[in-house]
């Protein structure tokens, strides 16, 4: 045998203690894993994972529980009701009413909603110190933290105040839990008028630190065929469940703050 | 014994793994925001580590029967991969709520290079197998005090006012090296 033929020998044999040797642990590897696995296999019910499919899976936290996992699990143990993601609305309940064999009619679907800034004071119409800040104490500060909350990309501040967009709204209420005015409110989707102001000073006050805001005059609440609306502690406040969408008070609103 | 004790307290606080040997970083600055959770990934790299030692130090010997030596790197990764996986599944069964706080940093233990270098530093010293456990043991102790200490730290300053440009990474780092330069203190321990 000449030397290459031994060097090539001696290097297979290395070769395939090498190949058995990581081989052979890998495999004992492998077994105990398969054993383990099933010794700590988590037993999750199929129709848990099929609710878990049906939500919009963005986590948002609006139906209370931590993100869309918890929600499954609770609508599985039956501990929330199949329409309890304010996000999906009446089509992702129909969709869980169907999974759990619940009927669809005995569950009506809460109304959606959508977010609301009880503000419009943007930096053209409100008044600002020379900070460049708003004077107003009731009304949006422009800080951001409803933008950051949002998971839906559906607030943004513009020009120093922040807007809802209605199209992506879904009314998880995140922005109005981070608010730290307290101005944003959640609205059912269906009403098309809301007060766009948070100020409870006088008129005479109101005016000198914003054009946009209530004056508390009461014209709406006069006009108001309904009596859906009323003027309490120096600002206009529609009850949404009498508003029937009419529009007299956004018409007759002298300062259009009535959108 | 006497000389395993010894072992222990050398590997966890003269040469601190995270803060003298600047191994395992990266869920050392990742995972330290809470105390409990902190906690949680200390014990999983005790666990892990001291395992590890103790099956890699055979795993050797048989490696060393075959002159197969070189191939140490590998086998010790997949014995290590291993391990994480079944603490990972045990975590996911009986502790879910640690499971999700640890998040990727639970998987990662496995490219955690502390693990990987104290049982390459055990082949390296030609430890027997109480003293690779040991060694193991004290390193997962250093480690898990360094977590906990930062993880302490970083709660209280979540409520200091730190000036702008240093908020977030850069106050964890700068506490980082200083917890670093007060372990130093430790290399003057003589025992």
């Amino acid at each position: 045998m000449s030397v290459t033929g031994i060097v090539l020998a001696i290097s297979f044999q290395n070769v395939m203690y090498a190949t058995l040797m990581v081989g052979g642990v890998g495999l004992v590897i492998g077994l105990l894993l398969g054993v383990t696995g099933y010794i700590f296999r988590v037993e999750i019910d199929e129709k848990q994972q099929a609710i878990r499919a049906c939500l919009p899976g963005n986590n948002c936290g609006g139906c209370g529980y931590p993100g869309c996992d918890g929600l499954a699990e609770a609508i599985f143990k039956g501990e929330a009701p199949v329409n309890a993601c304010p996000v999906g609305g009446a089509a992702v309940a129909a969709k869980i009413a169907e999974v759990i064999g619940v009927e669809v009619a005995d569950v009506p679907a809460a109304e959606g909603k959508k977010a609301f800034v009880k503000c419009k004071g943007d930096n053209d119409t409100a008044v600002l110190n020379d900070k460049g800040r708003k004077v107003c104490k009731y009304g949006c500060i422009a800080c951001g933290l409803c933008v950051k909350a949002c998971a839906f990309d559906a607030i943004h501040v513009v020009n120093g105040v922040a807007v809802v967009d209605r199209e992506k709204c879904v009314g998880c209420g995140a922005c109005a839990a981070k608010c730290p005015k307290k101005i944003i409110e959640l609205v059912p989707e269906s009403k098309e008028h809301m007060v766009a102001c948070s100020n409870h000073d006088t008129g005479k006050e109101v005016r000198a630190v914003c054009k946009a805001g209530c004056i508390a005059c009461g014209m709406c609440a006069k006009n108001c065929p309904e009596g859906a609306i009323a003027v309490e502690d120096n600002l206009a406040v529609i009850d949404y469940e009498k508003c029937t969408n009419c529009g007299t008070c956004k018409e007759k609103c002298p300062v259009k703050v009535i959108r | 014994m006497q000389e395993l004790i010894i072992i222990i307290i050398t590997a966890a606080l003269l040469s601190n793994v995270v803060l003298s040997q600047f191994l395992g970083i990266c869920s050392f600055l990742g995972v330290s925001t809470k105390t409990d959770v902190a906690l949680g990934m200390g014990g999983a790299v005790v666990f892990v580590i001291t395992v590890a030692s103790a099956v890699a130090f055979g795993l050797y010997q048989i490696l060393e029967l075959l002159k197969l030596q070189y191939l140490d790197t590998i086998v010790f990764i997949l014995v290590i991969a291993c391990l994480v996986q079944i603490v990972e599944s045990f975590f996911k069964k009986y502790v879910p709520a640690l499971y999700r706080a640890l998040g990727v940093y639970l998987p990662l233990i496995t490219t955690n290079c502390a693990v990987l270098g104290v049982a390459l530093t055990n082949v390296q010293n030609n430890y027997n197998f109480w003293q690779s456990v040991a060694c193991g043991f004290g390193t997962a102790m250093g480690y898990l005090i360094a977590i906990v200490i930062l993880a302490g730290i970083r709660e209280r300053n979540a409520a200091n006012d730190v000036p702008a440009p240093f908020k977030g990474s850069p106050i964890v780092m700068i506490t980082a090296c200083l917890m670093a330069i007060a372990f130093f203190g430790f290399a003057n321990l003589s025992i």
